[in-house]
């Protein structure tokens, strides 16, 4: 069964969608994410999407729905690479994904990430 | 039809070298906008196609296949015409003004036939004003096609995306924001945005003059827009006029950062992307650390 | 407001779902849109296909190349002969939703093309038709 392939490095799991998704396959994306996070107890998750010309309402929410399970499972999403095309007709359509954290590339999702990270970081030392 | 045939494969450089006269005589022929040469060529390659079409028996409607060959001609002609800057009935006087030459040719070769006469006349008026017409419409789409292209032109040139500093982008918006333009500029600004890779963009709008509910509602789609793709946008220049408008339509800015000056929005700017401005302790010059 | 050419296909799983956005996208290009007309015709198309197929039961979709004078589009039909919608004016409002969805499909697809129209029968089926030109 095919399947969109999710790399650890260090304390991050990258996602990179280079193909037009069916809806199963999102869905399975989604699945084997939330068990990975587990399994790995992974901070933080990069999704790259810059290689999609076409985000529709499914692809959106489950993007939406990841960002909402990571933060669940104490951990932290970025969305990095959205195509101006695809940002504008998300906006069109109604879906401005309010919960999710965005970056213009790779670099910048990780930036935002490690940031994100140590900041949570300081409040839980603050807390003890 | 064939009759008509008949007699431009005999008369045919008569008929040009008269047609070709009378055109050069006429108002029609413009010297500053075609040479002589020009028209020349033009009309000999017009009836050489014409020619072949009558004698094919291609039949009297102009928009069937058997005609397709003197239509590409004429596109060719109404096309440079329109460019050119001939009026529609400079074009059109192109084909009208054959009847001169080839109703000459038709009234000697029938002298003794009337009746004969009289329907070639007939037939060749009517083929010459369908083929007229045609010329017109042909003018007509090439002048669409160059308004189509000068607006879009026009567009992307009033709507400028500069780099302020490295990694903030400026949009000064001046005159009157419409439904069309707001896309372009929107457009423009989010492909800079992954060109550049600036996190911030700054829309500026002192020179707009008034914001209606729909240009407001495009600004927002703006910046939710930049926002997925991971940018953040500030609007300056917001006039009091414009702030009460905003708040009487009941737009909602939400969380978008608002300035009242583009100088106030650079200084954001700057400290969002780790800069910090200071003075010089004894000049009067502003500098930007990092 | 002439049709150059027309073509149809069909739409029972979600793999038709993807297939059917790469041929609108086919089409969006050959009719000279831009990468913005495109992308938001192409979604608008993903987002009805996915309504035929979930909702609908499965379906068709028929696509026409149209020209109107300077301007040419892509009109696309999607049809069903599913259970049909029973307030179309309730399923057209943003948020509403009778599955899983996020309820932006049919309004969304709306805000997405020039033309938009839509009518569904109770029990015999929902046809939505839309528009956009270049």
């Amino acid at each position: 069964m095919e399947r969109i392939p999710i790399l650890k490095l260090r304390d991050f799991l990258l996602v990179s969608i280079q193909i037009d998704m069916h809806d199963r396959l999102a869905m399975t994306l989604q699945d084997d994410l939330t068990a990975e996070i587990v399994k790995q107890r992974a901070k933080a998750v990069l999704i790259d999407i810059s290689a999609l010309d076409l985000v529709d309402s499914f692809i959106g929410r489950m993007i939406s729905n990841i960002a909402a399970i990571t933060r669940v499972l104490d951990a932290e999403t970025v969305v990095v690479g959205m195509r101006p095309a695809v940002a504008i007709t998300l906006v069109e359509l109604g879906l401005t994904m309010p919960g999710v954290r965005t970056a213009l590339n790779v670099d910048r999702g990780i930036e935002l990430l490690e940031a994100a990270i140590a900041r949570r970081d300081a409040q839980d030392e603050a807390a003890e | 039809m064939t009759q008509l045939a008949n007699i431009l494969s005999t008369q045919e450089p008569a008929v040009l070298e008269e047609w070709v006269r009378y055109q050069r005589d006429s108002k029609s022929l413009r010297g500053n906008l075609i040479k002589e040469a020009e028209v020349r060529d033009q009309s000999s390659r017009f009836l050489e196609q014409f020619r072949a079409a009558l004698s094919s028996a291609a039949g009297e409607n102009i928009e069937g296949p058997g005609w397709a060959s003197v239509r590409a001609v004429l596109n060719d002609i109404s096309r440079n015409r329109a460019l050119k800057g001939f009026t529609p009935t400079e074009t059109a006087s192109f084909i009208f003004s054959l009847k001169h030459a080839l109703f000459a040719q038709l009234r000697t070769a029938f002298a003794d036939q009337p009746k004969l006469l009289a329907d070639e006349l007939w037939n060749a008026d009517r083929i010459l004003d369908a083929l007229g017409l045609y010329t017109t419409e042909v003018y007509q789409k090439s002048r669409e096609e160059v308004i189509a292209r000068q607006q879009q032109e026009l567009l992307e040139l009033s709507t400028p995306v500069v780099e302020l500093w490295e990694g903030i982008l400026a949009v000064p918006l001046i005159g009157t924001l419409d439904s069309s333009r707001t896309q372009v500029v929107m457009e423009n600004l989010l492909q800079r945005i992954v060109d550049t890779g600036a996190a911030l963009a700054i829309i500026d709008i002192t020179g707009v003059p008034t914001v209606d509910t729909l240009v407001a509602q495009h600004l927002l789609k703006t910046v939710s827009a930049a926002r997925l793709m991971g940018a953040d946008c500030i609007i300056s220049g917001i006039r009091p006029q414009i702030a009460q408008t905003i708040v009487h339509l009941g737009v909602d800015l939400g969380e978008v950062i608002t300035k009242a000056t583009l100088g106030d929005a650079f200084r954001v700017a700057l400290r969002r992307t780790g800069f910090r401005t200071v003075r010089d302790s004894g000049g009067s010059s502003n500098a930007a650390v990092r | 407001m002439i049709v150059k050419r027309e073509a149809r296909m069909q739409l029972r799983t979600s793999e038709d779902i993807v297939r059917a956005r790469q041929t609108v996208r086919e089409w969006c290009i050959a009719e000279k849109f831009n990468l913005v007309g495109q992308t938001k015709m192409v979604t608008a198309a993903s987002e009805l296909a996915r309504n035929t197929v979930e909702y609908g039961g499965g379906g068709e979709l028929q696509l026409e190349a149209m020209e109107d004078g300077a301007r040419s589009g892509v009109r696309l039909t999607f049809s069903d002969k599913g259970p049909g919608i029973p307030n179309v004016e309730l399923a057209l409002t943003d948020g509403y939703t009778s599955g899983k969805g996020l309820g932006l499909g049919l309004s969304g697809a709306k805000r997405l093309c020039d033309q938009f129209s839509i009518k569904s029968v109770v029990g015999q089926g929902t046809d939505v038709t839309i528009l956009r030109w270049s």
